[in-house]
């Protein structure tokens, strides 16, 4: 089930509650239940432990100098955790200034991603529709989204049209979504 | 709320940032406008989202968590700083009190400073009324082709004629006089004011014009003197210190 979340009663809250606060202790829970998700994304990118440990230290800190950077009514943090880490991974990789401002970042989507076993089940519902897709497809979104390459990169580097690789990246945006709606 | 689908695919690609030049300047200004892109785009980014979950990986090392604890403990967050708060953070507080009484006082006394002006205003328009109309009396008293006529009884021949206006409390005095006999050269006319005590005072000297018309405006005489009545005598044209007799007219207050 996809779309925005009302979670003003869910651990999560409480625990940003808590670091507007100031509590350290909430600090170190949040960075228990995210900096797996955080991390293997950083590292998938970067394929470089230290780069992919300071981008880690980066996500979380901006997050306790400025918790009111996600908004809680807007989607669950685990997601936008990923996508913020994804985001600064990439600009890291192509030695760029950060292009999207964190406060910029709203994330719609459901998977809490904080439980262990919850992110096991949606890794797999995941790997099941990469698995399913056409490679080229699947080719173009990993290249996009973990190498940072936009469709001009990718239609330059797999020789196909432009207008194709823009199709293939949104079906395979959409196949996502409808796997976790479902 | 609905996607414009000519902007669908690139509200994907722009999702991953792989947008670029013409095409992601204009998208963004429609996404300024267009609710229903913004929303799929949110949700694209959420769609994006997944795909770290297809990458496991290891945890990251114990030496990243104790890294982040360390900054965290090093850089204690504003907001916390209010439980302990110093005398500082109320200047904020007292700067806004101190305005609002400043605002206050300035109101009174702006409200002071309207009412008086208001005062002063209509004192001037009283002002400016009367000075009119001194300005009318004098210059109608003045005019050198002003016609004077003094109504007798019938049949009565001309006689000579004095009229004296005079306010004590200010000291001033107006005389006007007609059918005076004409005075001889080196000699003129000399008005006085014969107070209830003491000594006549002279009160202007005077020569009739050749109908016999004469005026004075406001000799110097100080203020306050109540007069018992009021002289003419013929003096040198220097006028004098004191009446020399005989008196020609005279007349008392009514």
């Amino acid at each position: 089930m996809f779309g925005a979340a009302i979670i003003g009663d869910s651990p999560e809250f409480g625990l940003l509650s808590a670091i507007r606060a100031g509590s350290e202790n909430a600090m170190a829970e949040l960075y228990d239940r995210y900096s797996a998700v955080v991390y293997s994304v950083a590292l998938r990118v970067l394929s470089d432990t230290g780069a992919a440990e300071d981008i880690l230290q980066e996500v979380f800190m901006q997050l306790w100098r400025n918790p009111g950077l996600f908004d809680s009514s807007r989607g669950k943090l685990g997601p936008w955790l990923a996508v913020i880490a994804r985001n600064r991974a990439i600009d890291f990789l192509r030695k760029r200034r950060p292009e999207t401002d964190i406060d910029d970042v709203v994330v719609s989507v459901e998977p809490d991603l904080a439980e262990e076993a919850q992110r096991a089940r949606a890794m797999e519902k995941v790997r099941g529709v990469l698995s399913g897709m056409p490679s080229p497809q699947r080719s173009a979104l990993e290249m996009a989204y973990f190498e940072g390459l936009s469709h001009s990169e990718i239609s330059a580097k797999t020789g196909e049209p432009l207008g194709t690789i823009k199709t293939r990246i949104r079906a395979g945006l959409l196949a996502l979504r409808k796997a976790f709606a479902t | 709320m609905s996607v414009h689908e000519q902007f669908a695919e690139d509200l994907a690609v722009y999702a991953l940032g792989g947008l670029q030049g013409d095409e992601r300047s204009t998208l963004e200004k429609h996404l300024q406008d267009c609710a229903g892109c913004r929303n799929e785009l949110e949700q694209l980014r959420g769609d994006m989202s997944l795909l770290a979950l297809s990458v496991g990986g290891p945890k990251p090392p114990a030496r990243a968590r104790a890294r982040l604890l360390k900054a965290v403990a090093g850089e204690p967050r504003p907001v916390a700083i209010p439980r302990r708060r110093s005398w500082w953070t109320l200047i904020p507080s007292l700067a806004a009190a101190a305005m609002a009484v400043a605002a206050v006082f300035f109101w009174i006394e702006n409200t002071e400073l309207e009412g008086r002006l208001a005062s002063l205003e209509r004192q001037q328009a009283t002002l400016q009324a009367q000075l009119l109309l001194a300005h009318e009396v004098v210059a109608t008293l003045t005019a050198p082709d002003a016609m004077n006529v003094t109504l007798v009884a019938a049949k009565t021949p001309p006689q000579p004629q004095g009229k004296v206006m005079y306010v004590k409390d200010r000291g001033s005095l107006i005389f006007m006089a007609s059918n005076l006999p004409a005075i001889p050269a080196q000699k003129a006319y000399e008005l006085w004011l014969i107070p209830m005590q003491g000594s006549p005072m002279p009160a202007g000297v005077f020569k009739p014009d050749r109908k016999g018309g004469a005026m004075v405006i406001n000799p110097p005489l100080p203020p306050g003197t109540e007069a018992k009545a009021f002289a003419i005598t013929v003096e040198p044209e220097a006028g004098s210190s004191a009446p020399t007799m005989p008196i020609v007219m005279m007349g008392a207050g009514e």
